[in-house]
């Protein structure tokens, strides 16, 4: 073949390729607007309502705060902050419950990962089945399990460790089983010709390669399963939300606001912490290769 | 004795090996040459039972007390198998984020029991004959560097040591020195030899340059669109005959010209 036929082969293969690519872009884009109009519709957006409604945002969140006056700052801080010692034992109750189901839904959830990834087992009956149990664990949201669990084990923390762990172990289990997936098969297959058995190789062929990840996702999970923490406490499942829920329920705005700012703060503390935490091992990652 | 009887894999109607027979006695270095995709690497494989084979036997009277049909073997016997006929591959196959000493100790858990290794112990007698395979290779003062921090010669040294500490009757290599440079090449065929001669361990080896074969073995075996093309001492092999192992007929002489280019690389050794 001649170079100019060559050339024109190519014309003729990226000609094609093209209309290919602008037929499956014009579709991309009328699949989307589509979408987004229907969406609107059905919510029955309305950036009119939005507009009219968003003063009384505002006036719920000045209910919130009380009065402060410069001359008298401490004692108005004090006194809207009168709970603060009943508050500061729920949030530490919230954060345990937090830790504990994290630790708890991670391990399970991890465990569960192996055999939720496709490379790494090879019935496919048990890979089906177990992701679809992570996938039940997973959307469903952990204040129905926790509502469940309250009805069955009573109001208390335990309730709230149970629904958080249960949906944390769903949500890991899915994460983990995707960097499982693409770890490499070379070690996995080192270790299959030296004799190993499965747990073998998951145990120094995937494990050792996808670790970081753990790691990374499991900081994140710990962010999010604070604040999963506190809205479980709305059904009655203990903690700090729980003293939100009673406080706006009997319309005292001025506790619910106090007790607000104590969650975003901590959230923020520990996404902080978290965050540099995360970059430190990421750092060390890639000094260490 | 290592058998291998009318060795057959088909992939997708295709036979990668074809109706392959030969024997390998105890200690001997077998170098196998041929084109990529003449069927060397699941040769090896189909040997190690890494690739189960579609039909023929392989059968081995050296290994365990008693003749064995390889190609039979199931569960904790054909992981056995695996521990006695170990293997090193072209891109090394170690755990990258795991130390050098960790990676050698890996051939160790085919002796013990599951739930020690599984929780990072290993017995102090595994870690001294774990150092003793480092020193042989000259890699025992990287044991606690990582894996990935070694340079490609590195690493495949520490798989051999991770073979040896597997304590084989055979070690299969499939294309050990196709990643590395030339200086690394040789330590590793150096290293393959003196185990073979040493420790009186079977050698099989894949290698894609022919000279590579001609220095190191007592025997080569060339395969050819997965069949035996040639099967005897280096000396027996002519130009003429290892010319018809990489010709295919279709004019393209590269893989030829390649394996024939480098016909003093390894040799300067």
């Amino acid at each position: 073949m001649s170079v100019s036929e060559a050339a024109a082969r190519f014309e003729r293969q990226y000609a094609d390729y093209r209309r290919t690519k602008t037929v499956w872009t014009v579709l991309f884009w009328a699949l989307f607007v589509a979408c987004f109009a229907v969406s609107i519709v059905v919510t029955r957006f309305d950036v009119a309502a939005v507009v009219a409604g968003l003063p009384r945002t505002t006036d719920f969140i000045v209910k919130m705060i009380p009065p402060i006056g410069w001359s008298t700052f401490g004692a108005d801080v004090g006194e809207w902050y009168w709970g603060i010692g009943k508050w500061l034992n729920s949030l530490l109750n919230t954060l345990l419950m937090a830790y504990l189901a994290t630790v708890l839904g991670t391990t399970i959830g991890g465990a569960l990962s192996f055999l939720a990834a496709r490379n790494l087992v090879k019935s496919y009956a048990v890979y089906w089945i177990t992701r679809r149990v992570l996938e039940i664990a997973r959307t469903v949201p952990d204040i129905v399990w926790a509502l469940l669990f309250v009805l069955a084990f009573g109001i208390g923390p335990l309730a709230g460790v149970l629904a958080i762990t249960v949906h944390t172990l769903g949500a890991q289990g899915k994460l983990f089983a995707e960097v499982n997936e693409n770890v490499s098969a070379l070690p996995i297959e080192g270790i299959r010709a030296a004799g190993g058995n499965w747990l073998h190789e998951m145990r120094y062929g995937v494990l050792p390669q996808a670790l970081p990840n753990y790691m990374s996702y499991t900081f994140w999970r710990i962010e999010l399963n604070v604040r999963s923490a506190t809205i479980v406490g709305f059904v009655g499942a203990g903690g700090i939300g729980h003293d939100l829920f009673t406080s706006i329920q009997l319309l005292y705005f001025a506790d619910a606001g106090a007790i607000l700012l104590i969650v975003v703060a901590t959230i923020m503390a520990i996404d902080m912490l978290s965050e540099r935490y995360r970059h430190r091992l990421i750092g060390k990652e890639q000094l260490s290769q | 004795m290592l058998k291998i009887e009318a060795l057959t894999k088909i992939y997708r109607q295709v036979a990668a090996v074809d109706n392959v027979t030969f024997d390998v006695p105890a200690g001997q270095m077998v170098g196998i040459i041929g084109r990529s995709g003449a069927g060397k690497s699941t040769l090896l494989r189909m040997i190690n039972r890494l690739t189960d084979p579609t039909s023929g036997r392989i059968v081995c009277d050296d290994v365990f007390s008693k003749s064995v049909e390889v190609s039979a073997l199931r569960g904790r016997r054909l992981r056995e198998w695996r521990g006695r006929c170990a293997m090193v591959f072209q891109q090394f196959n170690l755990v990258p984020r795991l130390q050098v000493l960790t990676n050698v100790l890996i051939g160790r858990i085919g002796y013990r029991p599951t739930l020690p290794i599984l929780l990072g112990l290993f017995s102090e007698e595994d870690r001294a004959l774990t150092i003793r395979a480092l020193e042989r290779l000259d890699m025992a003062s990287h044991a606690l560097h990582r894996a990935d921090a070694l340079s490609g010669g590195q690493q495949q040294r520490v798989a051999i040591a991770r073979a040896l500490v597997q304590q084989p009757r055979i070690l299969l290599a499939d294309e050990p020195i196709a990643s590395l440079d030339l200086r690394n090449a040789t330590i590793v065929m150096d290293a393959l030899r003196r185990i073979n001669k040493e420790d009186g361990i079977t050698v099989i080896s894949n290698l894609h340059l022919l000279q590579t074969a001609r220095d190191y073995c007592d025997r080569i075996i060339g395969m050819r669109k997965g069949e035996i093309a040639f099967d005897g001492r280096p000396s027996e092999l002519t130009d003429s005959l290892a010319r018809e192992i990489y010709a295919v007929g279709d004019g393209s002489e590269d893989e030829v010209v390649m394996a024939f280019s480098a016909t003093s690389a390894v040799a300067s050794h």
